[in-house]
């Protein structure tokens, strides 16, 4: 594999993660992550339709008209994440999980790393390269979210994929870890952690 | 009083950002200064107002089982037919105001585009999907709250973070990392609204 191929694959996951570097894709990452089995079932989720979408959408790259692209875009994302959500649904194990992710299932059409990695990569690249680089952004995404998740399960439910883990030792959930804005303060701290350590990346 | 509490309900306990965490993405971005930031919020009011009545008779006459033709349930097509009347009617609203206010068109710029993609956009029209409404009446209200609640979180977060420039903060938590947790604060302020019942 060369250097470049290598590049594009393992920039999204750190350095040029989409959620805590590039800011996209936020709002569905934070609803999700009360328990690790729903987020890394987004996860997995928005890597398919990231990677297969930005593959599609480079393959048809030089016959799409520029005025009308966003919409030709979001036709095929909407189409990938129908079968998505039909997939979910259509299995017993998965149907609980969808019910759960209600309208964040729907709501990877208007997920912003889709869309951007489309806009910014795959209209400008051969097909492989652009479906590696919809895959890593999408794995750069969920591993924020199984990062997110892990913290609020652990301390939210003292479960984690719904095992018992700190309960047994008398540990009293934190209910504040299950609400929605502890997502955002955890998030704040990754964001902390990330940026103590690539210097670069701080705003002045 | 129906329109009254879903109204007030779907501005402060349903709030679009802090309850769903939707339209974050432009949340964040478009939130360093208080004039730009009330001109996303009011571009989102208008294209929420508009959007969600379509979709909504859409889902009612067309999309829902049985509606178009009896014994044949449509609704799987539901988030492409809304993403397309979105994108849709964002674009014929971008053309209206460029022919008829160039003013407002050159003040929103970029915006009106971007809403297109906008999470809290299809968000209201999923939601409005989930909440069965009664008629159309119901979710034009749910409309405008929600899109005065989001109008009114980007606002104040604006006026918040052209404080916080004068403050120290610590320099790897500068920018990004202290706005989310700002965010996430005045989440929790929010839920005090959350056990009203109106």
């Amino acid at each position: 594999m060369d250097a470049k191929l290598k590049e594009t694959i393992l920039n999204p996951i750190f350095k040029g993660n989409p959620i805590t570097v590039l800011v996209l894709g936020i709002c569905s990452s934070l609803a999700v992550t009360v328990t690790l089995k729903g987020a890394l079932v987004m996860a997995l989720s928005v890597i398919v339709v990231c990677g297969i979408s930005s593959l599609i959408l480079s393959l048809l790259r030089n016959t799409i008209p520029g005025r009308v692209r966003i919409i030709v875009q979001l036709v095929v994302v909407a189409m990938m994440v129908i079968l998505v959500d039909q997939v979910l649904k259509s299995f017993e194990a998965t149907y609980a999980i969808d019910k759960q992710l209600s309208v964040y299932i729907g709501l990877i059409i208007t997920n912003c790393i889709v869309m951007g990695r489309i806009e910014a990569f795959a209209l400008g690249n051969k097909p492989w390269p652009s479906f590696l680089d919809g895959v890593a952004n999408g794995a750069g995404y969920g591993l924020i979210l199984i990062i997110v998740a892990f913290f609020r399960e652990l301390l939210g439910s003292g479960t984690l994929f719904g095992i018992d883990i700190l309960n047994r030792f008398g540990y009293v959930p934190n209910n504040l870890v299950i609400l929605p804005p502890f997502a955002l303060i955890l998030l704040g701290c990754i964001v902390w952690v990330q940026r103590s350590i690539q210097k670069d990346l701080q705003e002045k | 009083m129906e329109y009254l509490s879903l109204f007030v309900k779907s501005i402060f306990v349903d709030n679009m950002i802090f309850a769903y965490f939707l339209g974050m993405c432009s949340f964040l971005a478009v939130s360093k200064n208080v004039k730009t930031a009330a001109g996303l919020g009011v571009a989102v009011i208008a294209v929420l107002l508009i959007t969600l009545p379509v979709n909504y008779l859409l889902n009612t006459y067309v999309l829902a089982p049985d509606a178009l033709i009896e014994g044949v349930d449509l609704s799987f097509l539901s988030f492409i037919v809304f993403i397309a009347v979105i994108a849709a009617i964002v674009q014929i609203v971008e053309m209206l105001v460029e022919k008829f206010s160039p003013e407002l068109y050159s003040a929103l710029g970029i915006f009106l585009p971007l809403i297109a993609v906008n999470c809290a956009i299809l968000g209201g029209s999923l939601f409005m999907q989930q909440k069965d409404f009664l008629n159309i009446g119901e979710a034009t209200v749910y409309a405008l709250g929600s899109g005065f609640g989001w109008f009114l979180a980007i606002v104040s977060l604006a006026a918040i973070r052209e404080k916080m420039s004068y403050s120290n903060v610590p320099a790897a938590l500068k920018g990004l990392g202290i706005t989310f947790i700002t965010v996430g604060l005045m989440g929790i302020a929010f839920m005090t609204f959350m056990g009203i019942s109106l």
